[in-house]
């Protein structure tokens, strides 16, 4: 438990001084975006086993919301990023309450098919730009006070609300409601049979993850300043599951590990392979299933308890 | 009375037969699904690039050696049938105890390999394949005019799924992938072969969806993204049939694929979005699909 603490107290301090490492503070803020969208989604699937296929929906319907609020009608970034999350939690309801009525991969094809329907939605409807896009999104001042123009101050924006979302998730689990949650993904009758209403308890997790998915939608498209259809489309679904699995489902910190690798890779790979990244994000996720289901936190962590038994 | 529902009554017939082409590749893709599904448990989250596959394999096949349309509607679902029963066997076979959920990942995972691997090395335009002679050109039927070529990829389809229908509910060997479904070990214990029945059952699932690829070559543009949104529909369609029927699939397929086509006169708008419309609405009133049982 101590070097776990340790452990955060270290990648905090790395994260508070990331500017001053000559990290560029764009590229750490779009990790910390895609690493907030993995956490949300690991609360999901790591907390609750449902795989969800369609995340870009909120992910990408929150972007377009915050975006279209602040570029059309000058909206602050705090409410427009309000507004993005109740736009995807709103969404969550609907779509989460069709998806929990099937189980398992069904639940899978159900959450694909209707985040298609959102993407169709985003590519026809008249305000979200249609194939470019919206582009030129100002990051405004916050309530007024605080210009966000300054990537710095942007930066510590992000990472204040990065930090908010990881201890509320930790909390969520550590709750009653998680434990009951946690009860349903390893033995759904039993918690039935103990009187839980499974589908209110699966419903709740789905809004919340899809609330916290487009939170994480929303910063990212103030802190690059566009929103485009790849924001909705089902490789960002795709992504998101990677980093989740290669860092480790069920694990406080793997979401996070994943979407440093993955956001990296894309951003450093493109330059090196170029058009190959799909193939071998594809390979990637081949390898995770093959021969590290638990993901990288998950493996080092089963590694240090056998340590820790022998 | 020259329209139904707002439709002019000439554009009826025709309409009906692009719903049909669409339909009948949907019927053969769900098909394929419902029985890897059946038998494996697997959703098989790579049908779509198995689909591309098979269009690609028929335009290469064209482009590099001269092997005709007849002799692709042949050859390439038997090369990807074979491509299928090797991946079978590297990649599925390992997680067979584990969650289906495991399956799901790894095929998307192999989905994403080939279609990047074709992206990156034929581009993202795409190229089309020429209609075969034999089924060029039109006949006029008085009422509607008949492009040879969709009447055909309907009548192959037809038959082709049904040829399946009848080989699992009406043959010996039918009845023993069904009993392969229906309990494995005991049907292993009667000396049946079991994994090889799987790796067959996956290759000739993954066959059905090459042959869609080659009889949808000629219509659409050949290119690598061409299975992605076809099999996102194809999961809808299943989910509206319920998976443990194989007419069921059928049906459905067929049928979804002439209400898009209707749409798409009616309200073009809404034909992208039409059947994940249904799909919300079968949730609700039938959780289990129409031709599931739960």
């Amino acid at each position: 438990m101590r070097t776990t603490g340790l452990f955060y107290a270290l990648a905090a301090l790395f994260a508070l001084c990331a500017p001053w490492l000559g990290i560029y503070p764009v590229f750490m803020m779009q990790l910390l975006c895609f690493a907030m969208f993995a956490c949300a989604y690991n609360l999901l699937l790591g907390f609750g086993r449902m795989l969800s296929f369609g995340h870009a929906a909120f992910f990408g319907s929150a972007a377009y919301a915050t975006s279209w609020l602040v570029t059309s009608h000058a909206w602050g970034p705090a409410a427009a990023i309000l507004a993005g999350i109740m736009v995807s939690a709103v969404l969550g309801v609907a779509i989460g309450a069709l998806a929990i009525r099937r189980q398992g991969i069904y639940f899978a094809m159900i959450t694909l098919a209707l985040a298609q329907l959102v993407y169709f939605v985003c590519l026809e409807a008249p305000f979200t730009g249609g194939e470019n896009g919206l582009q030129g999104v100002p990051r405004g001042s916050l309530l007024g006070v605080l210009p966000l123009k300054a990537d710095l101050a942007m930066y510590y924006l992000v990472l204040a609300i990065f930090f908010a979302v990881f201890v509320f998730i930790r909390r969520v689990v550590h709750s009653p409601f998680g434990q009951v949650l946690k009860a349903i993904r390893d033995n759904e009758s039993r918690a039935v049979s103990l009187g839980y209403e499974i589908s209110r308890y699966k419903l709740v997790a789905f809004v919340l993850s899809a609330a916290l998915a487009g939170l994480a939608g929303s910063l990212k498209a103030l802190v690059l300043g566009f929103v485009t259809l790849a924001d909705v489309q089902q490789s960002t679904s795709g992504e998101v599951v990677l980093m989740t699995l290669l860092g480790g489902t069920g694990t406080f910190f793997g979401p996070i590990v994943g979407a440093a690798v993955v956001v990296t890779l894309q951003q450093y790979l493109s330059d090196i392979v170029g058009g190959w990244v799909t193939a071998i994000i594809g390979a990637v996720f081949v390898a995770c299933v093959l021969s590290f289901r638990r993901g990288i936190v998950g493996e080092l962590a089963a590694l240090r308890l056998r340590h820790f038994l022998s | 009375m020259s329209e139904i529902f707002g439709i002019p009554v000439a554009v009826i017939p025709g309409q009906l037969m692009l719903g049909l082409v669409n339909g009948s590749f949907y019927a053969l893709l769900s098909l394929g699904l419902a029985v890897i599904f059946g038998l494996m448990g697997v959703v098989n989250f790579a049908h779509g690039a198995f689909y591309t596959l098979g269009a690609f394999a028929a335009l290469l096949g064209l482009q590099w050696f001269g092997i005709n349309y007849w002799a692709a509607l042949l050859l390439a679902p038997l090369a990807v049938g074979l491509l299928g029963i090797v991946v079978e066997r590297l990649f599925l076979r390992g997680l067979h105890r584990l969650d289906p959920l495991y399956g799901l990942l790894m095929t998307f995972g192999l989905a994403l390999i080939a279609e990047g691997s074709l992206h990156q090395v034929f581009g993202s335009s795409g190229q089309s394949y020429p209609v075969p002679e034999a089924l060029a050109g039109a006949i006029d039927l008085g009422f509607m005019i008949l492009p040879l070529y969709r009447a055909w990829v309907i009548i192959a389809s037809v038959v082709v799924c049904f040829g399946t229908w009848f080989v699992i509910e009406r043959t010996r060997l039918g009845a023993t992938l069904r009993a392969a479904t229906e309990n494995a070990p005991l049907l292993q214990a009667f000396g049946v072969n079991v994994p090889r029945l799987v790796a067959a059952t996956y290759g000739g699932g993954v066959a059905l969806a090459a042959l869609a690829g080659v009889l949808a070559a000629p219509v659409v543009l050949v290119n690598s993204h061409m299975g992605t949104s076809l099999v996102i529909v194809v999961f809808a369609v299943v989910v509206i049939g319920g998976m443990g029927s194989i007419l069921g699939s059928i049906v459905s397929g067929l049928a979804l694929g002439v209400v898009e086509g209707f749409t798409k006169v009616i309200y073009p708008e809404a034909s992208n979005i039409v059947v994940f419309i249904i799909m919300a609405l079968v949730l609700i009133l039938r959780p289990a699909g129409l031709f599931g049982k739960e």
